[in-house]
């Protein structure tokens, strides 16, 4: 038995180059540090061209790193082919094979590990009743909905009981309903079989959903590692910050630090705003302060003398569970999401366009960040 | 009138179909119904058709002499059961030769660069601009007695000092197989390049994902799923081998003498076509129940649809 890593994949600066149509080279993978947990889901989360697919393949070993190392249990991969690795993937396009049924599809991995025809047996059916696909057996992918092609895929790669599971955003061609109802599935299995599932996205809403930790890309470069409360709560850059859910970004200069805050003078407000300095900015740096839409307290009067400015609202959206607010500071719009935590019909009971308000940022909800 | 025939689609398909219908029933079902009749009468002196019902020629075909000798040991006469016998291995050989040939050379062209798969498809079909028959004639150049092989070997045998006779390569049965393969090799190429062309990437991967070797996900993979290719190049040669008389006229000489020299000989120089009309027939129902039974076997290819 060879030693468990405490890690099941582990990206240590790699760096992954492509030769682009006009002939430039291009970094579709720019020195890259990533630890996965072992047992963990874990969530690459971009933009398409982020480089998120090419660090999946080379995982998987598809490709190759330019420079680099990938190490999977520990091991460094180096130019293992994707045979040798004990990692499966589910493809985007579930790439099954047309020409076999759904048991030859299963059983196509567990024959090639020529594991007895009694065992590959028992364990088709086993994980066929996991992606809840019994009696379907006999039947060709193209006779099965979208939506059994995709439990297919997932169950042709976990039939072989992988270290690690990697999945190239296989719910991105169903229907919103379906795959909604297929991320918690894939995260109920994932705590049955206790594989790391390492998933690729470019839906922020799947990434919060099901991982337990997320990696956000950008142009080939890791923005930002940690729990979906960190990432959406403690964004370390404006890119994050606007990627992940909504924000409203002030833009000034830092006067003061005191501490774990930082004071930072937004000229289109013509006042001060103090926030937590999650940006780690310095004393008269470009900063752009950072706020959530729905963290900010509409009131009459002013709450305190920080962080508190009138306003007019300028329209309101009235989108059902929340109203969503846009209010006029200074120069700015500042967009306020309001619960609708009473039901009434009257129109009072909503905000009104024209109508004059105060806003409040409480600073401990507030994050400065550099303004990159 | 014409927004009734808008109206009724049954009407439209039928004008569709009206031109090849007509042109089938003109040139294809009538010939081959006057083929069968005449199959069934006897030449009489100046090669004319007398009509009846015998099937003196097929007996003969197949070796049943009909003015046969009541004494005599056998009357078995194998002539031309054997030329039926030496096209159909003639066929099998070219067509088993050809998919041995094309198959790597059309992996080769699918798995190249988009941008130099068009040069390499181009180089396949460029043999097909020239005539066939041209063709065939540049190979009788190549194999004679005083050709371009000879004379080479000649020229470094006389270098080396060692003493030469001129091959006979040309009307050997040799000749005419290596003949056909050149024909029809391009047939047989461009559906297996369409078929593999066809396939996409991510079902490699997935092989190779799922712990297949490159030589496993060939035979598990690659090859079932290039079928159709195969079994709609096998057609596009098999069939046109088995009754092709030109490769074999001009390569075999009367050394190798196939089905399609038989009937063409019949019409021409025996001036018997009541004969040559029987040995059509059978050239094509044999041709018909290799066919069946080999689709039967590997299908036409339609139900594998890649994805």
């Amino acid at each position: 038995m060879k030693e468990l890593s405490e890690f099941a994949v582990e990206m240590r600066d790699v760096v992954k180059t492509f030769k682009t149509p006009e002939g430039t080279m291009l970094n579709a993978v720019d020195h890259v540090n990533m630890n996965i947990k072992n047992g963990e889901f874990f969530s690459m989360l971009g933009s398409s061209g982020c480089g998120k697919t090419t660090s999946l393949r080379m995982m998987a070993g598809f490709e190759w790193p330019s420079e680099g190392e990938i190490y999977i249990e520990g091991q460094a991969m180096g130019h293992t082919p994707p045979f040798q690795r004990n990692v499966n993937t589910v493809f985007q396009s579930y790439a099954l094979f047309q020409h076999m049924t759904v048991y030859q599809n299963i059983a196509f991995g567990l024959e090639m590990e020529k594991a007895p025809p009694d065992e590959i047996k028992a364990r088709v059916g086993r994980v066929l009743d996991m992606v809840q696909l019994m009696g379907m057996e006999k039947r060709f992918p193209k006779q099965l909905s979208g939506g059994q092609q995709q439990r297919i895929a997932l169950a042709r790669a976990l039939v072989k009981l992988p270290n690690v599971l990697l999945l190239d955003e296989p719910l991105g061609a169903l229907d919103l309903k379906l795959r909604k109802e297929m991320q918690l599935e894939l995260k109920a299995i994932q705590q049955k079989v206790g594989i790391t599932f390492i998933y690729v996205t470019h839906d922020q809403e799947e990434a919060l959903t099901m991982s337990d930790r997320i990696a956000v890309m950008s142009k080939g470069k890791v923005m930002q590692m940690g729990t979906p409360v960190e990432i959406y709560e403690r964004p370390t850059s404006r890119f994050v910050a606007g990627f992940i859910g909504e924000s409203n970004f002030l833009e000034g200069t830092v006067q003061s630090i005191n501490g774990e805050r930082a004071n930072v003078l937004v000229p289109a407000l013509m006042t001060e705003v103090t926030g937590l300095n999650t940006g780690k900015v310095k004393m008269g740096e470009k900063a752009v302060v950072c706020i959530r839409p729905e963290k900010i307290r509409i009131s009459d009067e002013p709450v305190s003398k920080q962080n508190s400015f009138r306003g007019a609202v300028k329209t309101t959206t009235y989108i059902g569970s929340d109203t969503h607010v846009y209010v006029e500071v200074g120069k700015l719009t500042i967009k306020v999401w309001e619960q609708n935590r009473v039901s009434s019909l009257d129109p009072k009971a909503y905000y009104t366009a024209g109508q004059n308000l105060t806003l409040n940022l409480m600073p401990e909800n507030t994050l400065i960040l550099a303004d990159a | 009138m014409l927004k009734r025939l808008r109206e009724n689609k049954s009407a439209q398909g039928t004008l569709l179909v009206t031109p090849t219908l007509l042109w089938m029933i003109g040139l294809l079902i009538i010939p081959l119904l006057l083929t069968l009749v005449i199959s069934f009468g006897s030449r009489d002196a100046d090669g004319g058709v007398i009509y009846g019902f015998s099937f003196h020629n097929y007996l003969r075909l197949f070796g049943y002499s009909t003015n046969c000798d009541a004494g005599q040991a056998s009357c078995f006469e194998p002539l031309y059961v054997n030329i039926l016998g030496r096209s159909l291995s003639l066929a099998f050989n070219t067509t088993l030769i050809v998919i041995s040939m094309a198959y790597p050379l059309a992996y080769f062209i699918a798995r190249a660069h988009p941008k130099q798969r068009t040069t390499f498809l181009m180089l396949v079909l460029v043999p097909l601009w020239t005539n066939f028959v041209i063709r065939v004639y540049a190979w009788m150049m190549l194999l004679r007695e005083q050709g371009v092989i000879n004379g080479i070997i000649g020229w470094l045998a006389a270098r080396l000092n060692i003493p030469f006779e001129p091959l006979q390569m040309l009307y050997t049965p040799g000749a005419v197989l290596v003949g056909m393969v050149y024909e029809f090799l391009p047939f047989m190429i461009l559906p297996i390049f369409t078929s593999l062309e066809k396939i996409d990437n991510a079902l490699f991967e997935a092989a190779a994902d799922l712990g297949a070797n490159p030589f496993r996900t060939f035979l598990r993979v690659t090859l079932p799923l290039s079928m159709p290719g195969v079994v709609a190049g096998t057609i596009l040669v098999f069939i046109p081998v088995m009754g092709t008389f030109i490769v074999s006229d001009i390569l075999g000489g009367r050394q190798v003498i196939l089905v399609g020299n038989l009937i063409q000989r019949q019409f021409l120089d025996a001036r018997d076509p009541t004969f040559g009309s029987a040995a059509s027939l059978i050239l094509m129902i044999l041709t018909l129940i290799v066919t069946y039974f080999y689709t039967r076997k590997f299908g036409f290819g339609e139900e594998i649809v890649v994805a």
